[in-house]
């Protein structure tokens, strides 16, 4: 480690009780030079290997600098090596609480590359995966979030409800995580006896579920002067900066992809953009428990709707694109989540770019921070909701 | 496919040959010439309403004269609409920085330096991002190998014989 260059942190002046002069009292008992100090990549409230520079004024945070790519698996060159089917699986080991939107974002773009479509019964199976999969991203997010300002009970609850997420996935394609939920094209399984039965009593589970939720954090006094006015951003900030997802509809910009620019079967369904006014931490995590009740909204309407009929387009054997480049993006829960595809003509793609939300989110993280406390920084990475594997991909 | 509007039309009369509007698929995407950038991501952002910088990317072909693409992915609220414009860059060339016009280029600029080895002249802080600072080598081109690894690094800090 010490023969690293970027490893500023050492370069900081010993401070010991030998260095201060207490017989004179003109002089201050303890200089108040700025501190730099590390926070990470091995800290529990840092979601994954992230580093943070802090440099600090007492507590005060004066700037950050984050240092990424401790998990770097150069996921972009892999793709160039595989073929577009091989290729689908380690999307979804980008951003693991939400593996089922990377997939439906990949598979999406490849089909607007090869301008086939998924049949209807597919899209709708992909939309009632997919909310669930925000449903369980949101409370992943919400018990680890609550965990770091120091509500520890928050996390037992969302992590039991998760798991009737997790087990209708597990049922449909046999993986709780990594779910390789869909193909290119449609989806390569038929939904199993009972899935609709097992999502409607899901969606009758869990509408109290989130009252109880709200119940712990909504009014909790502690919760309100944790959260309240820490890590402002405003709205033109956001756009300066790309910041997408829940963090943008919180500083009060009505953008979702799921309406502005509506992918697989969205525009069928009728739900609403919650949005916030503050943009600070407080009105994020409001969006975000909106956001699951109208993800409800949407799976109740998808598995009433759901019609019968074929899972799979017509897509050949072998996936050959024409020569051409494609950019499309979704919704992801954490914001923007786009692929860039450039084909060559070959089975594989000759280039593929991930567009991560949590890379260029994280980006927000030192506006958001600044002139804050130390504990507030651990708030505003909880309440960007990063997942690292797709920082760094 | 060519692309046509107004917006297209206006920017055509004024710079002629060195901007090229095409549309695929449903997406419009303008070539330019490496001299029109910056200009052009300004005039884009500031009457055309291009506010969100989506992505910043590139791409090696190492068979051409001038073997990288660099790519703007924009995003207009106002108009909710998308552009791409490309340009192509030698190798060894450098080009200029948006992070005066989008923020959010900072760290998107610095991923390409990483991958690519593409310089950003008037990049505030132009460094690697996701490999390690001393890393040699830029892996995204093409000639760069998918097991290849800069063993020296391996060896002198993570004190294996090899990264494989």
């Amino acid at each position: 480690m010490s023969d690293r260059k970027n490893d500023s942190a050492t370069d900081v002046p010993v401070h010991s009780l030998a260095n201060l002069d207490l017989e004179t009292p003109e002089k201050p008992y303890l200089d108040s030079n700025e501190l730099i100090i590390n926070m990470g990549p091995q800290h529990p409230a840092t979601h994954g290997v992230l580093r943070v520079i802090l440099k600090l004024d007492g507590e005060k945070v004066l700037g950050t600098e984050c240092v990424i790519g401790y998990l770097h698996r150069g996921v972009e060159k892999i793709a160039e090596n595989r073929t577009y089917t091989m290729f689908n699986p380690y999307v979804d080991r980008m951003d693991y609480c939400a593996a089922v939107s990377n997939g439906l974002g990949y598979c999406e773009a490849v089909e607007k590359l090869m301008n086939v479509e998924a049949p209807s019964r597919a899209q709708y199976i992909r939309v009632i995966l997919t909310e669930l999969n925000r449903i369980a991203s949101h409370q992943l997010w919400l018990g680890t979030h609550a965990l770091d300002i120091g509500a520890m009970t928050p996390l037992f609850y969302t992590f039991r409800d998760r798991e009737e997420i997790l087990k209708i996935f597990e049922r449909y394609c046999g993986a709780r995580l990594t779910t390789h939920a869909f193909r290119i094209g449609g989806c390569q399984y038929e939904t199993y006896a009972g899935f609709e039965k097992d999502v409607k009593n899901f969606l009758a589970f869990f509408a109290p579920k989130i009252d109880e939720y709200e119940a712990l954090l909504t009014t909790n006094r502690i919760w309100l002067e944790r959260t309240k006015n820490v890590g402002v951003i405003s709205g033109p900030d956001c756009i300066a900066l790309g910041v997408t997802g829940p963090v943008l509809r919180a500083s009060g910009v009505k953008w979702d992809l799921r309406k502005a620019q509506p992918y697989a079967n969205y525009s069928k369904f009728d739900f609403e953009i919650p949005i916030g006014t503050n943009g600070d931490t407080y009105d994020r995590y409001l969006v975000r428990m909106q956001e699951m009740r109208q993800s409800m909204r949407i799976v109740e309407q998808a598995v009433n709707g759901i019609p019968e009929g074929p899972i799979m387009g017509k897509v050949p054997k072998v996936i050959k694109p024409p020569v051409g480049e494609i950019y499309h993006s979704i919704e992801a829960p954490k914001g923007e989540l786009g692929y860039f595809i450039v084909s060559d003509g070959s089975t594989q793609p000759y280039r593929l770019r991930v567009r991560p939300p949590s890379f260029v989110n994280l980006q927000a993280l030192d506006l958001m921070v600044r002139g804050a406390l130390v504990a507030d920084v651990v708030a505003v990475i909880g309440t960007i909701d990063i997942v690292l594997g797709e920082v760094d991909r | 496919m060519p692309w046509t509007s107004p917006m297209v039309e206006k920017y055509r009369s004024q710079y002629g040959s060195g901007l090229d509007p095409l549309t695929y698929l449903g997406q419009n995407y303008l070539a330019v010439d490496r001299s029109l950038i910056p200009d052009i991501l300004r005039l884009l952002r500031d009457e055309e309403q291009f506010d969100y910088c989506v992505d910043i990317t590139a791409a090696h072909y190492p068979k051409r004269e001038k073997p990288f693409d660099v790519i703007w992915i924009l995003y207009s609220f106002a108009r909710n609409e998308r552009v791409r414009v490309k340009t192509q860059i030698a190798d060894g060339a450098s080009i200029p920085s948006c992070v005066p016009i989008w923020p959010t280029a900072n760290w998107l600029e610095r991923e390409v330096y990483d991958m690519f080895g593409i310089k950003f002249d008037g990049h505030p802080d132009l460094k690697r991002i996701l490999l390690p600072d001393g890393w040699k080598g830029h892996p995204l081109r093409k000639d760069y190998g998918i097991l290849q690894q800069d063993q020296e690094w391996v060896q002198i800090n993570l004190g294996i014989e090899s990264g494989q």
